[in-house]
């Protein structure tokens, strides 16, 4: 299980992140919500260690993350896969080469058995054939799903994915949320999601955590959001007329 | 920027630290020294043939007396390109080709979390990235400039073969006459120090990149930039120091 504990963090004399306490819970999907500017990336950041959290507590299993340097963190980063916003695929590595590249550097495996977890993993994903494309040449949503490849092809225990839906069109989005639902269920991953795509939150959403003005605002899962009478959480959430019609409906 | 210095320190101190996988490196290593090296190779060769052409050429020009022997040209052409021009004007170059093709390329990795996804699987970002391209820059500043030593004073006879401004056999003597061990000695130093200022400042601009594309673009410009004015004191203090 992941903890984060009276998580703040500061840059400058902006505080984004003042106080969050929380638990995800583990092999389910846990959504961080929230308006822009609300401090979900910078949230998910200082829990994968790319922002050191100003005061706080970040617990993985028991163990407290925050406290370790780079050497001791790196046993739980193995076992961390991350897709970025971007995809953050490397551009001079072929589709098959990203995939390969953290089991060059962690693994023992032999180049075959490499190339077979990487076919492995592009066959979860649906891109069966495009081993050797440059990211350049991949389609977001392409570039997603290879993204997501090289996260599980490590087969992590945690999974984090900030805004999977960016930039996609919403059948595609569909379409990657499924994907992580599937993963986050199939290999009982601890999944740790940003997102404001109203169709992930109350498609996937298993734990649900509303972030407002740098603070836990909320938290709950996708069957109690349309009951809440949370005011910040029911703007954000019904904020076009057609969620307002569809909330009607419920 | 003291801060700023001490940021390179300890980017410098990470960029050191032992490897995840020494074949993995040792593959980027191999990688960086030919994009530095053979990737250099036309500019440098260009520019050495040149500036040696002309070098012999002014050095005519200027002594041209009855009471100064015309082999004096080559003399001075040879120590002027080995202690000078060779490893100073082809690391200025260096730097433009070399040094923003790294802050650029590190840079572009920051801005588009190439460089994040690395820290999250684990590995020491900045020994991947820059310790390769330090390594590089050590290794292949040396072999190219003891080239572009060879390409300037091959420039100098190819002068004085179509100028006729000397003959060639007074050049031949002049490059004979007087020559000091030492002065290759300090161009290889001056090569070494050049190639580490040059990989290390520029990748360290590019490392701390923040933004976008236009932030890409300043932190080249930045690396290409501090990278020279470094280049040129460096050149001062070897020179100094050895001499």
């Amino acid at each position: 299980m992941i903890e984060i504990k009276d998580i703040y963090k500061t840059f400058g004399d902006n505080e984004v992140l003042k106080g969050i306490t929380a638990n995800f819970l583990p092999g389910k999907n846990n959504l961080i919500i929230g308006g822009s500017g609300s401090g979900k990336t910078t949230l998910l950041k200082c829990i994968v260690g790319l922002h050191e959290p100003t005061k706080g507590e970040v617990i993985f299993d028991g163990e407290n993350f925050t406290e370790m340097d780079f050497e001791q963190r790196v046993p739980i980063r193995k076992q961390i896969g991350m897709l970025f916003q971007n995809s953050a695929l490397f551009d001079s590595m072929t589709v098959e080469e990203n995939i390969i590249f953290p089991l060059n550097l962690f693994t023992t495996m032999s180049k075959a058995e490499k190339i077979d977890r990487a076919n492995f993993c592009l066959e979860r994903v649906n891109l069966k054939d495009k081993n050797k494309l440059y990211p350049s040449e991949l389609s977001g949503g392409m570039k997603k799903r290879v993204g997501i490849a090289r996260a599980i092809s490590m087969e992590p225990k945690y999974l984090f994915v900030d805004e999977p839906n960016s930039g996609l069109d919403p059948q595609t989005s569909i379409v990657i949320d499924e994907l992580i639902q599937e993963l986050t269920a199939e290999y009982q991953i601890t999944t740790v999601m940003v997102t404001h795509d109203m169709n992930s939150v109350m498609g996937i959403g298993d734990h649900i955590l509303f972030l407002y003005q740098g603070k836990k605002w909320w938290e709950g899962s996708n069957k109690e959001i349309a009951h809440t009478d949370n005011k910040e959480l029911n703007d954000f959430v019904f904020a076009s007329k057609f969620t307002q019609a569809a909330r009607e409906k419920l | 920027m003291f801060t700023s210095f001490g940021r390179y320190i300890l980017l410098l101190r990470l960029s050191f630290r032992k490897p995840e996988k020494f074949s993995v490196y040792w593959g980027e290593v191999m990688r960086e020294m030919v994009s530095i090296g053979v990737g250099s190779l036309g500019i440098i060769s260009i520019i050495s043939v040149f500036i040696g052409a002309a070098t012999t050429i002014q050095v005519a020009f200027q002594l041209s007396s009855p009471l100064v022997p015309a082999s004096v040209a080559g003399s001075i052409a040879r120590d002027s390109t080995i202690l000078e021009f060779s490893p100073t004007i082809s690391a200025l170059v260096l730097a433009g080709r070399v040094g923003s093709s790294i802050a650029s390329q590190i840079g572009t990795m920051r801005v588009t979390e190439q460089i994040d996804a690395l820290e999250i699987m684990g590995v020491n970002a900045p020994g991947y990235l820059i310790a390769p391209k330090i390594i590089g820059g050590l290794t292949m500043f040396p072999l190219l400039v003891i080239m572009s030593i060879c390409l300037g004073i091959t420039g100098g006879y190819i002068a004085c073969l179509a100028s006729g401004d000397v003959s060639t056999a007074d050049y031949i003597t002049g490059l004979r006459d007087g020559f000091l061990p030492l002065t290759i000695q300090v161009a290889i130093v001056k090569s070494i120090a050049f190639g580490f200022i040059i990989t290390s400042i520029c990748a360290y601009q590019g490392f701390y990149t923040s933004g976008g594309a236009l932030e890409v673009g300043q932190s080249a410009t930045k690396g290409v930039v501090y990278s020279c004015v470094m280049v040129l004191f460096a050149d001062l203090v070897i020179t100094r120091l050895m001499l």
